[in-house]
């Protein structure tokens, strides 16, 4: 499963491993994730508000985040195709870490994946190369968590939609430019659709396909 | 059977349940079908059911369900038809005193979820509740087509007309619509959803809820949601409109109007009241010094005084 890089194993190579050694998961993995998930269903249930993740006591390799990694030890495993982005997928490390505690397999097509982790927002694929669900199974489409989210953005955008009592701002950033006309055409294929998650330093936030982009006149 | 007596310390100290009775894998797996659930509000998500240790009927949906959401912090309350004291609602909550060992209560603005068999509280619910419905049929078109290929298409398609054509036969059948709970209604202009066999006095209530609303169905192995502030239409037509049941008088005990009643048999001679389904709202309003036209009643004051809620159907009252 989890195999290091093949490496001579020298005197010295040992004194100076060629991968640190793996991260620790959830301290309390039964507690933890039940905290992890209640913050997640509360960021789908109110899409745009800010839901604290105490994500303390992970410290994944980077550049996975301690959030994006307890929504990683909280919703994959060995049902959930991931795919990464190309920095994450470049980090051994970070692969390694999934593998070892998720046992989540590890795609390379998009298309394939349950949950897409993304560690470069700003430079993110469109959202139409993930799974979109099916007209009879919408359920089967991807959930897209982006990493290193900043929620104080002043580009804001308003919601509107189930969860939202009458229509809430919110803004994130990095996106990338397009980001938000491929939202709205994401929401107006209800009920296909990804779902997308926002990963801070210390809160997530969340738009199901369900909600609606209005733009923010300026 | 082995006498209790005999076995060992030893043999409880092997091992114990994992939090809330299910496992981590299964609780992921529930987890992820009510995130797909809330995303599509009024979409049945399927998911594998696992057996519980005790029968379908018997809400083995909203138990599972209740189990993946809940945690330490928690304050349950569970519900069977509006009473926490009736067999389902004291098995169940006994099962998380058991398995989670989380704080219980019978009061509506204490808990944090609310597990419930067919009623919703009358006393509003705020943005900090979680509401869980044990579901029997989610599925609202299936007494109309019995085949799943087909109303899952039919749901894709938003082919609903088949749900019109039972409502406008009910009508000319019997004159008004003739279905009184598990009431059809559209989630967000889009699904067709059942409600689950709640009366459709509580149709209103799961319009614009401010509570998150999730429905599980165990046998069915179907998991829905609907969202808190979503528009939730009950089916009707322009020349009949939907309505709610009305009573015409208060309940006997605590005087409340516009409330849910239910029937108690008082005697063998005809004798009857009509009693607060939600026992936990009678008994704060009884609290607070209201009373009901029948509150001094010596059988009524028999019922009121031993907790209304052992004789919250007739068949207790012998």
């Amino acid at each position: 499963m989890t195999t290091a890089p093949e490496t001579n194993a020298t005197q010295e190579s040992r004194k100076t491993p060629a991968t640190p050694p793996l991260a620790a998961g959830f301290q309390d993995p039964v507690h933890d994730a039940q905290a992890c998930f209640r913050a997640a269903m509360n960021a789908i249930a109110r899409p745009g508000t800010r839901q604290a993740v105490d994500a303390g006591g992970l410290t994944p390799p980077a550049p996975l985040t301690p959030v994006a990694a307890a929504l990683a030890l909280t919703l994959l495993d060995y049902d959930t195709p991931v795919w990464l982005d190309k920095p994450l997928m470049a980090s051994d490390a970070v692969k390694a870490f999934l593998r070892f505690h998720t046992g989540a397999p590890i795609v390379s097509e998009p298309v394939e994946a349950a949950f897409a982790l993304v560690g470069n927002p700003g430079q993110m694929i469109p959202l139409a190369s993930f799974n979109q669900g099916s007209a009879e199974y919408p359920d089967r489409s991807a959930t897209v968590i982006l990493l290193g989210q900043d929620f104080g953005a002043v580009q804001a955008v308003t919601l509107q939609g189930p969860g939202i009592q009458d229509s809430a701002a919110f803004s994130v950033s990095p996106v990338p430019p397009v980001f938000w006309e491929q939202v709205a055409a994401n929401s107006r294929q209800f009920p296909r659709g990804i779902d997308l998650i926002f990963a801070g330093d210390a809160e997530i936030a969340a738009l199901p396909r369900s909600t609606r982009i209005m733009p923010t006149e300026v | 059977m082995t006498d209790t007596a005999q076995i060992p310390d030893s043999v409880y100290e092997q091992g114990e349940y994992n939090f809330a009775y299910l496992d981590e894998q299964t609780k992921r797996m529930i987890r992820r079908a009510i995130l797909k659930g809330i995303a599509i509000p009024g979409y049945q998500v399927p998911f594998a059911s696992r057996e519980m240790p005790m029968p379908y009927g018997w809400g083995t949906g909203g138990v599972q369900v209740t189990a993946a959401i809940l945690g330490r912090d928690d304050c349950l309350k569970m519900i069977d038809q509006g009473s926490d004291d009736t067999t389902n609602a004291v098995s169940l909550r006994g099962f998380f005193e058991k398995t989670a060992e989380v704080r219980t209560t019978c009061e509506t603005a204490e808990a944090t979820i609310i597990q419930t068999r067919h009623r919703i509280p009358e006393k509003p619910l705020t943005g900090d509740q979680i509401l869980v419905f044990q579901v029997p049929i989610p599925e609202p078109l299936r007494f109309l087509e019995p085949r799943e290929t087909e109303t899952r298409k039919m749901h894709a398609l938003e082919d609903y007309g088949l749900m019109h054509v039972k409502l406008y036969e009910d009508i000319a059948k019997n004159g008004h619509i003739a279905t009184t709970y598990a009431y059809p209604v559209k989630v967000n202009d889009r699904y067709v959803m059942d409600p689950s066999p709640t009366p459709k006095f509580d149709n209103p209530k799961i319009d614009r809820m401010a509570a998150l609303q999730l429905y599980g169905a165990g046998r069915e192995k179907r998991i829905y949601a609907i969202p808190p502030y979503t528009k939730v239409k009950s089916l009707d037509f322009e020349d009949y409109p939907f309505e709610i049941q009305k009573f015409d008088k208060p309940c006997g005990l605590c005087g409340a109007e516009n409330v849910y009643l239910d029937e108690v048999i008082l005697d063998d001679r005809g004798g009857r009241m009509f009693v607060c389904s939600d026992s936990d709202y009678c008994e704060e309003r009884r609290a607070d010094g209201h009373l009901g036209p029948m509150a001094a009643d010596p059988a009524a004051a028999r019922i009121s005084s031993t907790g209304i809620d052992g004789a919250k159907t007739g068949e207790t009252v012998r």
